[in-house]
């Protein structure tokens, strides 16, 4: 379900965004991962922090190749199985690149945020300058590298904007403590803690959220 | 086999070719109904050797109609063990790295004391003087034969279908001695759809004049028809409609034209008489009724008020759970809420669902997909637990 383009599972190269991610978190950790792919960022977790980590993902190959690499990995989606998971159970609750994907994601949000003392979440910004140029100049919906779907074949069909995302956090109560605004490569502060600037400059956002009490 | 199948003489048999303990002569089982067990047989197979550690057991766990053989050839049918495809050296679970352990189910007809055994008491064959018993009896009385044996914890516990109902009891009931459980294809409880297709098979079975009220070994009878009936109807729930449409589909057997009569004109027809016919010279009829019956009762979270997830509280288990798409008898359902269960424990969970056509049975046949991720689920756990 991941939707930035993996490099081959025996490279086990990590992607940068996830590089982004483990960074935040801290050694020992009980981390969800949910959407986890090939299982690339719990394996990173569990070779360089030693976290006790599980995942859940929708595609068999993917589940099948977890499980193969003796990592906890349950068949199933954000939507569906967030619900079941007990208040606290996770120190991070992980979400990279498919919030945007998700049918309801204001609830996978709030279960997130239930589940995990801390959520983490990245995803597409599609308020990036390019997405914007594209649907202004050429009135067509934006494909560009991190959005190479055409329309009616992405898997996105939530897709927001940085401030967007924001606003929705503002809105139910979540607390951002980090954010991280980064291109594709994952280089990052870009437009510094302005977040109009980022907005335009950004083409993903990466934030640490945490129930506000 | 000419002569009709006598469960004591295959139980003999089996004791004689394969191993067997004699358990519980000191301090008997005491079974859920209340009855007390004992001494009792076990009768059981091992493959590969145990490691000075004994870190390396694997415990198979036989499905309904299972028996010890789980590989090798079978002393009885002549056939290949009923996992021969995944257990065996170089293979999934490979003998030569892991001691396999498969033991007949208490209530069974090959070797393990059952209904067909004489009771010391009368020195008549039990019949239904028999207790009933549970799958949690099964599993006390595999925990008899390793204590037996002087295996304290197990590597792994696996199986399909009703093998699957032990491994999740192993967990539930001696989750210490249980460092990974790999239940396949099974539920935490047994449906009501399944206890209706159960209720047929013992129907049909007691239906039969020849059971003689369960006492057909003294008559010198056996309920053949009603055996045969109850394997034929219980067959077409192993397999899916997809799968009889492809194997079968509305083929003609042996001819070109409708017999307008009741012969086996479909193939489909003359597939379930063939597995009708055979069943009943490896199996017993009451066994099957005991069996059938501690399937029905199968409810894990029964006495924690249908929360399953208080079974597995704390537990430190690593589990697999393993479904079938086009299993309607252990639907994927009944393994997403055993996983949902897990989740809300805070256990260590791995789930998949295969996409295959086959059915229930998927589980013992040649799935690629799904021995893929057995294999890596079993070498990943085989890496935690330090068998290299």
């Amino acid at each position: 379900m991941n939707l930035v383009a993996t490099p081959p599972a025996r490279a086990r190269a990590v992607r940068v965004d996830l590089l982004l991610i483990a960074d935040m978190i801290g050694a020992n950790a009980r981390v969800l991962d949910v959407g986890c792919g090939d299982g690339a960022l719990l394996e990173h977790l569990a070779r360089t922090k030693a976290v006790d980590g599980r995942g859940i993902e929708l595609s068999q190959v993917d589940v099948k190749e977890c499980v193969s690499r003796g990592l906890a990995v349950i068949q199933g989606d954000a939507d569906e199985d967030l619900a079941d998971y007990p208040s606290g159970a996770f120190d991070y609750v992980v979400l990279s690149q498919t919030l945007q994907a998700t049918r309801n994601p204001r609830r996978v949000l709030e279960e997130m945020v239930r589940i995990g003392a801390r959520a983490i979440v990245s995803f597409p910004n599609y308020g990036h300058w390019r997405v914007r140029a594209q649907l202004l100049l050429k009135g067509r919906m934006p494909e560009t590298d991190t959005l190479p779907e055409r329309w009616h074949e992405s898997p996105n069909i939530h897709p927001c904007t940085i401030r967007d995302f924001i606003a929705l956090c503002d809105q139910l109560g979540i607390a951002i403590e980090r954010q991280i605004f980064a291109d594709r490569k994952g280089r990052t502060s870009l437009g510094g803690a302005n977040r109009r600037l980022a907005n335009l400059l950004a083409e993903q956002g990466l934030f640490a959220l945490k129930r506000a009490r | 086999m000419s002569e009709a199948f006598n469960p004591l003489v295959a139980s003999e048999r089996a004791r004689k070719a394969g191993q067997y303990a004699v358990l519980g002569a000191e301090q008997p089982l005491k079974l859920d109904c209340g009855a007390e067990l004992g001494p009792f047989t076990v009768a059981y197979q091992t493959y590969g050797r145990l490691n000075a550690a004994k870190s390396n057991v694997v415990l198979a766990c036989h499905a309904l109609t299972g028996d010890q053989y789980v590989a090798g050839t079978h002393p009885v049918t002549g056939k290949p063990g009923w996992w021969d495809l995944v257990v065996g050296p170089g293979r999934i679970i490979d003998t030569e790295r892991y001691f396999v352990i498969c033991a007949n189910v208490l209530g069974g007809c090959m070797g393990t004391t059952g209904p067909a055994e004489v009771d010391p008491a009368t020195g008549k064959p039990f019949g239904l003087s028999f207790p009933v018993i549970t799958v949690a009896d099964m599993v006390r009385a595999q925990a008899m034969l390793l204590d037996h044996l002087g295996i304290g914890d197990v590597f792994c516990v696996i199986g399909g279908s009703m093998g699957g109902m032990q491994a999740l009891q192993w967990a539930a009931t001696f989750p210490e001695r249980t460092f990974a459980a790999v239940p396949i294809a099974a539920a935490a409880r047994h449906s009501a759809q399944n206890i209706a297709f159960h209720e047929v098979g013992r129907q049909a079975i007691i239906a039969d004049r020849d059971w003689h009220g369960g006492d057909y070994i003294s008559h010198g009878t056996r309920p053949h028809k009603g055996l045969a009936v109850a394997r034929m109807a219980a067959h077409i729930t192993y397999l899916s409609e997809q799968a009889l449409r492809r194997k079968f589909g509305r083929r003609l057997q042996d001819r070109s034209n409708l017999s307008y009569g009741f012969d086996a004109d479909f193939q489909v027809e003359s597939y379930l008489r063939h597995q009708g016919s055979t069943f009943v010279d490896r199996f017993d009829a009451n066994s099957y009724l005991y069996i059938t019956r501690a399937m029905d009762y199968f409810d894990l979270a029964a006495d924690k008020g249908g929360r399953l997830a208080e079974v597995f509280t704390g537990v430190k288990t690593r589990f697999c759970l393993i479904s079938f798409t086009s299993d309607w008898l252990f639907p994927t359902a009944d393994s997403r809420e055993i996983v949902h269960a897990l989740n809300a424990a805070a256990a260590k969970v791995s789930f998949v669902e295969i996409v295959t056509d086959k059915g229930h049975d998927a589980f013992l046949l040649d799935e690629p997909e799904f021995h893929g991720t057995l294999s890596g689920f079993l070498n990943g756990a085989a890496r935690e637990r330090g068998l290299g």
